[in-house]
């Protein structure tokens, strides 16, 4: 399975946190955050990120930009800023990159967060916070710098005089597109959107992703989005990954995901999201109790204690993330045998 | 007769910039045993309406004119005229009318146990004894699926997962067995799959306890499964009312349609795109003279720009605030 087009390869990427306890600070458990996935990101397409709160998608996020260093595992970016003379591309190993690579890799790969309110510097003006990734790289000064600022401005929908304005003098859907045209000043290849809608009101939300719609067309860019909200997700993806306690528990072209669903955690979550039409009268799947706890998460499948397919050896065996057949991946024992519902069909 | 009849509710808030009309003018009314839904986006007054038949609307605020009507065993009281901390309406407060917030980390008290914090309530209202009202407070938490609540009884707030510390906050609220429930937007801090578990213990527990439920929240998804009856909000006046299948199958106000067509749907193909409504929400001091969604709305008039269109009623029970129909 090689596929020519993939900018970025994750294999076996796990982040464990330390949890450290007594005067000694010694280190009693680890929160496995992100334990072991798979994944590749194809130029130009949008994967879909969607779990609970807890599951470690905004840690997988994170390491693959390396603002947190991983505990094992591959994050195979190819980057085009430090192809060398005649390549198209140079393979870097994230993880692993020194702080030279690295600071060039930055301006490949941005993020955007999910509060607008907290993530912009209120001492700042909206032209300084767009320019200082430009300014920090080197690619603009002076009057260049300005007529950078400005073009991304205007990319995403702001106006040239909203330069000398601070953060607080917007709303909650302008601040989202300045950070939006922060991370868009360096040009980057990739940008990881960590609930970039989340905070936003209905209407607004809307007009974000119309917009990362367009701006994705306009610069080609990749992006990994990664939300709770699976209309959200699947409007915009072409591709979803479903995660599960640190795990990737399905991963799939979005309408075969919708059409499909493989693994029983994304039957139960598909039936959970309330919809907008008062006759569904669709028959929810009861997840029973919570999330459990990363520290020390349940021995075999860690879906197990909430799945209502469960068998004996589901309790101690650990299934194999595999490919069910077209480019479908499934963490269960029973994906070839179980008969889930998609919730719509149509 | 409805169990709670609100006419021409205005609460405006005193500030230094200005008076903010947060909510001005709102009719609703809620009959027994029913729900209705509150939607709206930030701003539009939903959460001002609830604190105002709370009664908990500080200075600078002031519920400026209408009433507020309570239909409570054969007896008809008007919130508007009773004094805030006056024994009336405390008596009145968590215990006919109880409330549900967003937060539950936020609106449990962290130094005292679940137990205290809901004995505390039953203690006050019903006059039982502390063994008495523990008691209570343990089956309260049984009704609302906490697992072995001899236990938990006696656990802080923060020993709690999200989803059982909102439903810590549906027990306290519904210990008095109220008659009215206003949940402020009760599952959008909870993850889904949780809120799917909170939203039909909701819907059991109105049924058991025979309480109505005026549900505040922005997801028209968890509207069209929890309310009889909805309506829409917006810059502090109610848009669209209507039984929650004429708001879903035929949205009168263009507020309405707009919402309706900048949500993503489960349902939705990819290809589709969505439309959203134009510009933002004004801020509140600076509404517009007429209709307050003429500047973003694609069927605005000239007569929009100066007159505010009444809520009228377009087909029978459904209403709507816009000059398309008057």
């Amino acid at each position: 399975m090689f596929h020519n087009n993939i900018l970025l390869e994750v294999k076996n990427l796990k982040k464990y946190f330390p949890v450290r306890k007594g005067i000694l600070r010694r280190v009693v458990a680890h929160v496995k955050a992100v334990d072991g996935i798979d994944m590749y990101i194809k130029e130009g397409e949008t994967l879909g990120l969607v779990g609970e709160s807890g599951c470690g998608k905004t840690t997988t996020g994170w390491t693959i930009l390396r603002m947190a260093n991983p505990t094992a595992g591959d994050i195979i970016f190819r980057s085009k800023k430090l192809a060398g003379p005649g390549e198209e591309y140079k393979e870097v190993d994230v993880g692993s990159a020194s702080r030279k690579q690295l600071k060039s890799l930055r301006r490949d790969m941005q993020i955007i967060f999910q509060d607008p309110y907290s993530s912009l510097n209120p001492r700042m003006t909206v032209g300084a916070i767009v320019g200082e990734p430009l300014l920090v790289h080197g690619t603009a000064q002076g009057s260049e710098l300005e007529d950078r600022v400005r073009y991304f401005l205007d990319a995403v929908g702001l106006k040239p005089d909203h330069m000398k304005r601070f953060p607080h003098e917007f709303s909650g859907g302008q601040r989202q597109r300045i950070m939006i045209a922060r991370a868009l000043s360096p040009e980057p290849q990739l940008i990881v959107a960590d609930e970039p809608v989340s905070a936003l009101d209905v209407s607004i939300q809307a007009q974000v992703l119309n917009l990362l719609e367009d701006l994705q067309k306009e610069f080609g860019l990749t992006y990994l989005f990664i939300a709770h909200d699976l209309s959200v997700v699947r409007y915009i993806s072409n591709r979803v990954a479903v995660m599960y306690l640190g795990k990737i528990v399905e991963l799939a072209e979005t309408d075969e995901l919708f059409a499909n669903p493989r693994h029983p955690y994304t039957e139960a979550l598909m039936s959970a999201v309330p919809v907008p039409d008062p006759d569904s009268n669709a028959e929810r799947i009861h997840l029973e109790g919570d999330v459990p706890s990363p520290v020390n998460p349940p021995p075999g499948c860690n879906f197990h204690p909430r799945c209502g397919y469960a068998q004996a050896i589901c309790k101690t065996d650990n299934p194999v993330y595999r490919d069910v057949g077209n480019n479908h991946f499934v963490t269960c024992h029973f994906a070839d045998s179980l008969n889930l519902r998609p919730l719509w069909t149509g | 007769m409805p169990l709670l009849d609100v006419r021409n509710l205005k609460t405006y808030f005193y500030t230094e910039d200005g008076v903010v009309r947060a909510v001005d003018g709102v009719t609703f009314s809620i009959d027994p045993e029913r729900t209705l839904g509150v939607v709206g986006e930030s701003g539009c007054g939903k959460s001002v309406t609830a604190r105002a038949i709370m009664r908990l609307i500080q200075s600078p605020g002031k519920i400026e004119a209408g009433e507020i009507f309570l239909n409570h065993d054969g007896e008809t009281i008007d919130l508007t005229k009773l004094a805030p901390m006056g024994k009336k309406m405390r008596s009145i407060r968590g215990n006919k009318i109880a409330m549900i917030f967003q937060e539950p980390m936020t609106s449990l008290n962290p130094v005292y146990t679940i137990g205290n914090q809901i004995t505390e309530t039953i203690i006050l209202h019903q006059g039982l004894r502390k063994k008495e009202a523990r008691k209570r407070a343990i089956e309260m938490l049984t009704a609302v699926g906490i697992s072995s609540p001899e236990q938990r009884v006696d656990e802080y707030p923060h020993q709690l997962s999200g989803g059982m510390r909102q439903r810590a906050m549906i027990a306290m609220a519904l210990s008095c067995h109220p008659s009215l429930l206003i949940a402020d937007e009760p599952t959008t801090a909870l993850d889904v799959t949780i809120q799917a578990q909170v939203l039909d213990l909701m819907n059991d527990l109105r049924k058991k306890f025979r309480t109505s439920i005026l549900f505040i929240t922005h997801d028209l998804g968890v509207i069209a499964k929890m309310a009889d009856h909805v309506v829409v909000m917006y810059l502090g006046k109610i848009v669209e009312s209507a039984p929650v299948r004429g708001i879903f199958k035929d949205p009168k106000h263009p507020y309405t349609h707009g919402l309706m067509n900048s949500i993503p749907s489960l349902k939705m193909s990819r290809k589709k795109r969505l439309v959203p409504i134009k510009g933002i929400v004004p801020d509140l001091l600076e509404a517009p003279q007429g209709c307050g969604f003429e500047p973003r709305c694609p069927s605005a008039m000239e007569k929009c720009k100066a007159h505010i269109p009444p809520l009228k009623e377009v087909t029978p029970n459904h209403l709507a605030a816009c000059w398309l129909y008057a």
